[in-house]
């Protein structure tokens, strides 16, 4: 059934129908209408949960771990501040391997103090076991919470849902929300697994010397982990005839300029790569929708007939730049030399148009070499 | 001696505890442990944070105990419990015990937040502090639960804490939630009396056991019950229980030792002075008009 | 417990540190300098050292208690609170 609603919203009403058992949630700027949807559910029955109104974002992943443990399917959702509060636990869930489904309305961490859009927050976690994925569209997160939850399952790894703050979190639009037992067919109750069971005790998370092993079984599953997302996108198409792959390329085939971005940015960067084939320019636009494990093979696939690639980052890391050019310029490394142009935009939910997008474009046709960031959008 | 007489067994006789477990030899948190899970029996989960307990739970790929446990971060002991006992409740399983362990570090500290935080909710967990007055297990460092006067690394003579203890009762009362009591490994049978009626309760229940640790209080092994029974005998640590954070029912046993016999054994209290001693009966005496009053 | 894992291999192990041996196998009575000894003559069987022991090292045999070896570490506790002094504590002959 179609239904005209925000980007929130699709979180929640994906948390429903994916029958979510524990959740536990702290509000958040801009992530509050997410929870409050949710309690809503709770409340008046349509969902069968447990929801636990935590004190802390930290507190919030505690429960979803134990709970997941146990073995009931978990949820929770946060923002920037929160979902670096809980840092420490994003280590423990995957460390645990752990289904838990969270997403994350990227917004800017402080200070200064700033409420809008920047995939920064999300960034900082790249390196906490969690599988990633970056939303371009309600109907995309609707998806891919629905997705996360078939993925989570199956490679017993957490999964992230990131949409950006404001701009797709309250923005509305038209979301396709399939039948309850449509999605019940795609997604069926959790399969059984290693859990706290009285009937067959045993001691979860305890000291031990075999670490590097288990970050090897980790290791392991993230590298399988991409296979399975693919899977599932194969039957979410026969499922819901639709798909959206680990990588979206627009026009990048005959493109000699690709545009590499990830979230909203991505469809203005359409906007203007389509202006400039108007004018006969081969711009194209390649949008990283998964993020960990990284689709390295698929990106370099999709960028070999360019002769140059601009990523445009909405997220920067002190000291070395774009956290996106940084991962592609590593999956290049070796290849035939492709230059990278490196551009950070729209910080801080700064806004950025198309123009902004054009003024990419020419300076990257315009230097011959890249050489260091290029900031869009600063005071002069 | 009558050789036919049978065996008996004060407490219930079950051990789901096993044998070859690391504490210290004279452990009282691993007797506190031993009491609480005799208790509540094996339809039972237990979470432990980094802690004593911790290491006596044993590394992987062994465990120390008979129930499942999962060991959690240090400032969830509350939560993930909550946690567990959210997933159960959604899973329809709804006979079985919750247990949250943590001993004082990580109930009077690291973990306050969240333990207010579930008795506020008044979620239906049991919620136990072992309290042997320091971070026991990184080597003897204050807490807020050391009292004052007592010497650990982190309090070094002379300057030893000069702060009194945190009274954490007080703080679980006023969240008015259903049981909280006080135990101590020196009176078993009461201190798993209190466990059986804590689990009949719908709600958090907190009960707090003094459990004395040979290592950090610097007193030979075999005095680890004296020294608890001590602790009640002469007013230090009064047993009493508190319902729906206003209904005080004190335990029988009144002080009738002198302070002096309890301090004398431990050497973390090496530094105490008359004046010091003075403080302490003056406080005693406050705690015990307090806890009548509140009793009557 | 669960027992189809082992630390043999990579493959044998959980995917996580999902503990499945029980701590039987360690026999803590190595830690001992002392050694309780206990003497059925005088001992009444109340219970109350077996009830004290942190390790349960001291077990119930049909009619009397009996200290496990294996696992006691010589605290001394059960010699403290014997009420009949049926529990000597003497030094570890090692």
């Amino acid at each position: 059934m179609k239904k005209v609603i925000s980007g929130n919203q699709s979180v929640s009403h994906a948390v429903l129908a994916a029958k979510a058992q524990v959740i536990a949630a702290y509000p958040i700027t801009p992530q509050s209408s997410i929870v409050e949807m949710l309690a809503g559910f709770c409340a008046d029955g349509k969902l069968q949960a447990k929801f636990i109104n935590v004190e802390s974002e930290h507190s919030a992943m505690a429960a979803c771990i134990s709970a997941s443990v146990t073995g009931a399917r978990t949820f929770t959702a946060t923002s920037s501040q929160g979902l670096a509060l809980m840092h420490e636990l994003l280590h423990y869930a995957s460390g645990l391997r752990l289904p838990i489904v969270m997403a994350n309305v990227n917004r800017a961490l402080g200070s200064p103090f700033n409420l809008k859009a920047d995939l920064s927050d999300s960034l900082s976690q790249r390196d906490t076991g969690w599988l990633q994925f970056y939303c371009e569209s309600g109907q995309e997160v609707f998806d891919t919470i629905i997705q996360a939850y078939w993925i989570s399952e199956q490679v017993l790894l957490p999964a992230m849902v990131n949409l950006e703050g404001f701009i797709l979190s309250h923005t509305y639009e038209i979301v396709d929300v399939p039948e309850q037992r449509e999605i019940d067919h795609f997604l069926p109750p959790s399969l059984p697994r290693d859990c706290l069971d009285v009937e067959n005790p045993c001691l979860f998370g305890g000291t031990t010397d075999f670490y590097i092993n288990f970050r090897y079984k980790m290791h392991e599953e993230m590298q399988r982990a991409k296979v399975v997302c693919q899977e599932c996108d194969a039957h979410f198409q026969r499922a819901f005839g639709r798909s959206y792959g680990l990588i979206q390329p627009h026009r990048c085939e005959d493109a000699d300029l690709i545009l590499v971005t990830a979230g909203t940015l991505a469809g203005t960067c359409c906007v203007a790569a389509d202006q400039y084939r108007e004018r006969g320019v081969k711009v194209g636009v390649l949008r990283v929708r998964l993020f960990r494990p990284f689709p390295g093979e698929e990106i370099c696939c999709a960028l070999r007939n360019a002769r140059k690639v601009a990523v445009i980052d909405r997220d920067f890391s002190p000291g070395c730049g774009g956290i996106f050019a940084q991962e592609i310029k590593s999956v290049l490394q070796g290849k035939d030399p492709l230059p990278v142009y490196e551009f950070i935009a729209g910080l801080g939910g700064k806004d950025v148009t198309d123009e902004d997008i054009g003024r990419v474009i020419d300076q990257t046709y315009q230097t011959p070499e890249p050489g260091g960031v290029t900031w869009i959008g600063l005071l002069k | 001696m009558d050789r036919a007489a049978q065996v008996k067994f004060p407490i219930p006789e079950e051990e789901l505890l096993y044998s070859g477990h690391t504490a210290c030899p004279g452990c009282g948190a691993a007797l506190a442990l031993k009491y609480v899970l005799k208790g509540l029996g094996p339809r039972t989960i237990i979470v432990i944070p980094p802690s004593c307990a911790g290491t006596i739970s044993a590394p992987f790929p062994f465990s120390s105990l008979k129930i499942p446990v999962l060991r959690i971060p240090f400032e969830t002991t509350a939560i993930s419990a909550s946690g567990i006992r959210a997933a159960l409740d959604a899973m329809g399983k709804t006979d079985i015990h919750v247990l949250g362990w943590a001993g004082d570090g990580g109930t009077y500290d690291i973990g306050l937040q969240a333990l207010s935080a579930a008795a506020e909710r008044n979620d239906n967990i049991l919620y136990v502090c072992y309290d042997n007055e320091a971070y026991m297990n990184t080597g003897i460092q204050r807490s807020s639960a050391t009292p004052e006067g007592t010497w650990t690394t982190t309090t070094p003579s002379p300057y030893v804490k000069d702060t009194p203890k945190k009274d954490i009762v007080r703080i679980m009362a006023a969240h008015k939630i259903p049981y909280i009591a006080t135990a101590s490994i020196g009176y078993p049978p009461d201190l798993i009396k209190k466990v059986e009626k804590a689990k009949q309760k719908a709600g958090t229940k907190f009960i707090l056991i003094f459990s004395p640790c040979p290592t950090g209080w610097r007193y030979s092994s075999e005095l680890t019950i004296k020294i608890a029974r001590l602790a009640t005998e002469t007013g230090i640590f009064p047993l009493y229980e508190v319902e729906d954070g206003e209904k005080y029912h004190l335990g029988k046993k009144r002080p009738e030792k002198p302070l002096k016999e309890y301090f004398s054994l431990q050497g973390r209290f090496r530094t105490m002075k008359e004046e010091d001693f003075r403080r302490v009966e003056q406080k005693v005496r406050k705690e015990q008009e307090y806890l009548a009053r509140m009793a009557r | 417990m669960k027992k189809r894992y082992s630390v043999k291999s990579l493959e044998e192990m959980p995917i996580t540190a999902i503990s499945f041996l029980t701590t039987e196998g360690n026999e803590t009575g190595e830690w001992r300098s002392q050694r309780p000894v206990l003497d059925l003559e005088k001992c009444n069987r109340c219970g109350l050292c077996w009830m004290y022991c942190p390790d349960n090292a001291i077990r119930s045999e049909e009619s009397s208690f009996q200290i496990s070896y294996k696992y006691c570490k010589g605290c001394g506790i059960c010699a403290s609170e014997c009420p009949k002094g049926a529990i000597l504590i003497v030094k570890e002959k090692r």
